[in-house]
């Protein structure tokens, strides 16, 4: 038995509206399925289920806004038999022993909770009830088994205002109606807080390489004189490609910082930052680029910015991205002094390709020449495994026809 | 086809890439990319969109003759039947 829950798409999303279900109650599902559509600040989200098995009970219906990690269903696999009712109603079995709830420090003054009952809720959770008055031992918490979240707590305080619920639990919150999607304001906030969070918790270093493109443009023109402008391959699809090769070589830049320590990724899913014509980013994640021929990766990246403008991305290509790169090429810029995207470890950004004079072998000649840039988290790796990085980027994009 | 029947289709295109930009405000000499911030995916896209309408594919070689509208224009009056 699993539950699918409201899941968390992005490192600042707090809560999503359930749009629709694509499935109801008894229909068999897929890991990799996609069952149910979310609206977030960014936009509607395809949201896949990560087991195979039954539904068994949908606990939330389309239009509730939900805080992330909240139940949505239950999905039992195959032959199990169903929950009885009641299970599934409530909140967590009683026999978990609830985490106890971290200690805040400093410890906002706290509610007396009767003997025998626990409540879950964080820190923050906790001192925002401080800050409002408002009793947790008497929230119904909506959160995984049952925590009291920062949505509960101000819902139960706007609830509160006219007549203070005195000793009997509020009653539990209505779903909230979504007001009328202002993706623009929402995007924004979004970027906001993922940008600011980088910056106030990633010590970023920054690496520069200028990397000489003539052979891997003199490549892909080749390439391209066979195919039908169809089929027509982007610079973008050799950067992509020697971004996972270099990967494969130096792995540390691929990951997370997560817990407090350093998480190497063994899968390639790069975040494609993807511009959307009335302002705003997207950085979806094309996933395994190391094992997806150029023709794949060309089709991929058609169908994810295809979808990423029309508003269409999937749960899974909104959160597992190893790396993020950004192509600021077709703008003009000549570097890109990236910020990472949290929890990950590192950005690589490119600049415009642009003829420059260029030495080598005691020759000067007219080159097309890129910047390459990394910004890395420092607590991750040293600046030495970045330089190995994109000295590895460059190997690369010197031999095209190995990518 | 007629200059004024080549420009519709242009223009077409251009509005389906970039909906709220006006290309009918752009100079023959404006480098139409930049004038309404097509990168260089959507350009590749829009030169697909005009090949399926008129039957003209611009190879990659021939891209800085159609960077402009002026350029595209006579690049695309020659070759179109």
């Amino acid at each position: 038995m699993a539950e699918f829950r409201m899941p968390s798409l992005g490192a600042d999303m707090e809560a999503g509206t359930l749009v629709e279900w694509n499935v109801q109650s008894g229909d068999r599902v897929k890991r990799g399925d996609i069952i149910a559509l979310v609206e977030t600040d960014k936009g509607l989200i395809e949201v896949e289920v990560f087991e195979d098995g039954v539904v068994d009970k949908i606990h939330v219906q389309p239009g509730a806004k939900v805080p992330v990690g909240t139940a949505l269903a239950f999905i039992r696999a195959e032959g199990a038999a169903p929950l009885p009712a009641a299970a599934v109603a409530g909140p967590a079995p009683a026999a978990v022993e609830p985490k106890p709830a971290p200690a805040a420090v400093p410890s906002p003054p706290l509610p007396v909770t009767p003997p025998g009952e626990r409540v879950i809720a964080s820190p923050s959770a906790r001192k925002l009830a401080a800050e409002l008055g408002v009793d947790l031992t008497v929230i119904q918490g909506s959160g995984p088994r049952g925590a009291i979240q920062r949505a509960d707590i101000e819902l139960a305080s706007r609830a509160a205002k006219p007549a203070p619920p005195v000793g009997k639990p509020a009653p539990p919150p209505p779903p909230e109606r979504p007001a009328p999607p202002d993706y623009q304001a929402g995007m924004r906030r979004a970027i906001a807080a993922a940008m600011s969070r980088s910056n106030r918790e990633i010590p970023h270093y920054y690496l520069e390489m200028e990397i000489d493109m003539e052979r891997a443009l003199a490549w892909l023109e080749g390439e391209n004189l066979k195919r039908s402008i169809k089929d027509r391959l982007l610079p973008a699809v050799l950067l992509l490609k020697a971004v996972a090769g270099a990967l494969a070589d130096v792995p540390e830049l691929n990951g997370y910082w997560l817990d407090d320590r350093h998480q190497v990724s063994e899968a390639i899913h790069i975040g494609f930052a993807i511009s959307m014509r009335q302002g705003g980013l997207i950085t979806p994640a094309i996933h395994n680029v190391d094992m997806l021929s150029h023709d794949e990766l060309m089709g991929a990246m058609r169908d994810l910015i295809t979808r990423t403008r029309a508003g269409r991305l999937r749960s899974s290509e909104m959160t597992d991205a190893t790396i993020t790169v950004t192509n600021l090429g077709d703008l003009g810029v000549k570097t890109v002094f990236g910020v990472i995207y949290p929890p990950q470890v590192a950005l690589v950004g490119f600049g415009r390709i642009m003829e420059r004079p260029w030495a080598e072998n005691g020759m000067l000649g007219v080159r097309r020449v890129m910047s390459a840039s990394l910004a890395g988290d420092h607590r991750a790796t040293d600046g030495h495994r970045g330089s190995q990085f994109l000295e590895a980027l460059n190997k690369h994009l010197q031999g095209p026809e190995t990518l | 086809m007629r200059e004024a029947e080549l420009k519709e289709i242009i223009f077409r295109e251009l509005h389906n890439i970039a909906p709220e930009a006006d290309p009918a405000s752009l100079s023959p000499e404006e480098n139409i990319r930049e004038a309404l911030d097509i990168d260089s995916y959507d350009f590749l896209q829009f030169l697909i969109a005009i090949d399926e309408a008129i039957g003209v594919e611009i190879p990659e070689a021939d891209y800085e003759d159609v960077f402009t509208m002026g350029g595209l224009l006579n690049y695309l009056s020659v070759r179109v039947r």
